[in-house]
């Protein structure tokens, strides 16, 4: 069975590029809906399902060093 | 659950101070990966370029040296001559490497200087606005080449740095990588550590480009430049090791 | 020791700056100045320091702003055309707060001229060749031996102010063949460790740039830099009065052009005409205030250079109209001729 993992994002340092969502291969992070945005005014990165394994392929994508990786 | 992936601490707690999906930050994060890696953050003087990474000083806690556009190749000769066993990182984009800085790296190659340099090959002037860089590929629009860059139009070809410096002497170490997606980017890491460790044992003048994005300038989303540098530059500039152990591969 | 050695002036600059604890130097071979580069080839690896000859002044003295930044004593020289690329280079180092040694021994321009010697760089040397505002201290020695002392001086100054000192000569000081005794160094230190790059343990990280993006900064340091040059002006001015006290007419010269004047008064004096010389040794600061006083006593200033005439609008300003200013001059390489000015001060003092 896969690993089972999560993610934690500093909202305030995502720039809502979707770099990180490019390399999900089980579609568990989107981004935040229009409207929905940090004090800087992007949207950001969220988890939308729980399948995520904890990869750290996100992370690893990430300008802005805005998310931690968890792993079982 | 574990912490299995955190941020660097090299960097200020802070965003990267470049554009949303910029290749800079993911590629500093590497470098500070590398340099985490073998210890030694404290010991690291970092060669910053004139170009969008100029800003590196507003988000990285190293001892940082800012030089003019360019020269950023000689002045990293003069920090490493004065202090030999300090790690050296020189980080330099594609106009101050390959254009203005022609000379001063070319000489800073063949001189063998032991050195780690970080070419950032974004194919464009970021911080200027956009205007076309040495290595804008062909067709490729930019702000002085708004028809997309022609060399029949007396505009020039887009210079391969990596097989331009292959054949110096001087040189021990060369790789070009890409940054277009997660493992590409885990390569780069390991490249840009390699060369660093090749400094520790004093091997010489290690030399690692990256294919990076520049989403602003290049009028992409972000995800749209990853793709670019995937299938448009990675065709033109191909990946993969140009020197290993002084010898051309 | 202080045993008396002949030497040429570049040998002299290059023996003094070594013994001043010059780490790294970085040249590129131009004529009249090569003597520099080849004796710290020789002499400065033995001492375990640093010579690279660079691929363009461009790099040399990027390399000297490397290697300032890790608080070695650094330094480059070239001639004139040399001396133009390397003006970016210096404006960077004034804006860095980095000390550096840059010896300029000037050759005929515009272009690239002859390799006789020239006062032609006066200009550039002291109203900044490279952009915004900056100074630096000038250096102009008239003998060999100043030539050796005034480069010791310059690594302390350097050091003192955080700002790249110019010894600022010619072809005629670098090539000719000088007895001198070189003093002690002054042994004074410098400390660096708030600035310095490397060896961190135990420090926040330090910065060495020009660049601030942030609204008012870069005013601000401008505005510091102020206060340092004004230290400089106050302190650092340096000048020669020969028989001036008397003296119905002054010559103003600096470097080879002084020499001349100084065989100039001699001769006059011996003739009957009360002459007197003023002679800067800094350029900058210039010696306004000594020769604003000197109009009090003198009616005729006589300026002396080997350029169609540059110092001379210095003299002008601090003359401020109180006194007639004369002029010689010896563009492009040529030398000024005692019974040339000889001539022209008869006739001068005739009326
Ligand atoms: C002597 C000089 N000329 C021009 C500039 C303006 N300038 C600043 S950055 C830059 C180009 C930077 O492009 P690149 O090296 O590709 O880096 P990027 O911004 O794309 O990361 C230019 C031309 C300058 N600062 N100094
Ligand atoms: S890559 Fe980073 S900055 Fe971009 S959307 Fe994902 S978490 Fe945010
Ligand atoms: S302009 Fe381009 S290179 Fe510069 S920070 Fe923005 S995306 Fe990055």
């Amino acid at each position: 069975m896969a690993k089972k993992g999560k993610i934690e994002v500093r909202i305030e340092h995502c720039k809502g590029c979707g770099l990180c969502i490019t390399s999900c291969k089980v579609d568990a992070i989107a981004l935040s809906n229009a409207g929905e945005t940090n004090s800087y005014g992007y949207q950001y990165l969220k988890m939308v399902k729980d399948t995520c394994t904890g990869c750290t392929l996100c992370a690893v994508m990430c300008p802005d060093q805005a998310i931690d990786v968890y792993r079982e | 659950m574990k912490k299995v992936y955190e941020r660097n601490n090299i960097a200020l707690d802070m965003p990267s101070p470049y554009c949303p999906g910029c290749g800079h930050g993911i590629i500093h994060r590497m470098v500070m990966d590398a340099i985490k890696e073998v210890g030694q953050a404290d010991n690291t003087i970092f060669m910053a370029p004139v170009g969008c990474s100029i800003l590196a000083y507003t988000y990285l806690d190293l001892d940082v040296c800012q030089p003019a556009h360019g020269r950023t190749p000689a002045a990293a000769t003069g920090v490493k001559r004065a202090l030999p066993d300090s790690l050296v990182v020189l980080y330099q984009g594609d106009g101050d490497l390959a254009a203005i800085g022609t000379a001063e790296i070319v000489h800073a190659v063949n001189r063998g200087e032991n050195i780690t340099a970080v070419f950032v090959n974004n194919a464009i002037y970021g911080m200027t606005g956009g205007q076309m860089a040495p290595t804008t590929l062909e067709g490729q629009r930019a702000t002085t080449c708004p028809e997309g860059r022609n060399p029949m139009l007396g505009q020039g070809y887009p210079i391969r740095v990596c097989e331009l410096l292959q054949s110096l002497r001087g040189l021990y170490y060369a790789e070009r990588t890409s940054v277009h997606d997660a493992k590409n980017v885990l390569k780069t890491r390991k490249a840009i550590k390699k060369g660093i460790e090749n400094q520790m044992a004093k091997k010489g003048f290690s030399f690692i480009e990256v294919l990076s994005p520049c989403p602003v300038n290049w009028g992409m989303t972000p995800r749209k430049a990853l793709e670019y540098v995937e299938k448009e530059m990675a065709a033109y500039y191909p990946l993969g090791e140009f020197k290993v152990d002084g010898k051309i591969v | 020791m202080a045993e008396k050695v002949l030497m040429k002036g570049n040998e002299a600059i290059a023996e003094a700056a070594i013994r001043s604890g010059l780490k790294c130097y970085f040249g590129y071979p131009i004529t009249p100045q090569n003597e520099i580069p080849a004796y710290m080839a020789a002499h400065l690896t033995k001492k375990g320091g640093t010579f690279i000859q660079a691929e363009s002044e461009i790099a040399a003295i990027n390399m000297v702003y490397g290697a300032s930044c890790t608080g070695a004593r650094a330094m480059t020289s070239s001639s004139s055309p040399g001396i133009s690329l390397k003006q970016e280079g210096i404006s960077y180092l004034v804006g860095a707060k980095l000390p550096a040694v840059i010896v300029n021994i000037m050759r005929g321009g515009p272009g690239l001229g002859n390799i006789a010697p020239s006062q032609a760089d006066y200009f550039q040397s002291v109203k900044g060749g490279g952009h915004g505002d900056y100074r630096m201290i000038v250096y102009t020695p008239e003998t060999v031996q100043e030539a050796a002392d005034l480069t010791m001086k310059a690594f302390d100054k350097a050091d003192e102010y955080r700002n790249p000192v110019l010894i600022l000569g010619d072809a005629i000081l670098g090539q000719m063949m000088e007895p001198l005794i070189f003093k002690e160094p002054s042994g004074r230190t410098f400390d660096k460790s708030s600035w310095k790059l490397g060896n961190r343990k135990d420090r926040p990280s330090h910065l060495i740039n020009s660049l601030s993006l942030s609204e008012g900064v870069v005013e601000e340091w401008n505005w510091e830099l102020k206060k340092k040059f004004d230290l400089m002006t106050e302190k650092e001015m340096m000048v020669e009065e020969y028989l001036t006290d008397d003296a119905d007419l002054v010559f103003v010269a600096y470097g080879t052009s002084a020499r001349i004047c100084r065989a100039v008064v001699n001769q006059s004096r011996k003739e009957g005409y009360k002459t007197g010389l003023i002679r800067p040794i800094t350029v900058w600061p210039f010696p306004s205030d000594v020769i604003s006083k000197c109009t009090r006593k003198t009616k005729d200033f006589f300026v002396v250079e080997m350029s169609l005439g540059q110092m001379i609008e210095d003299v002008k300003l601090a003359v401020l109209g109180r006194a007639s200013i004369h002029f010689h001059g010896r563009p492009g390489g040529g030398i000024p001729a005692e019974p040339d000015i000889m001539k022209q001060l008869k006739e001068i003092m005739k009326k």
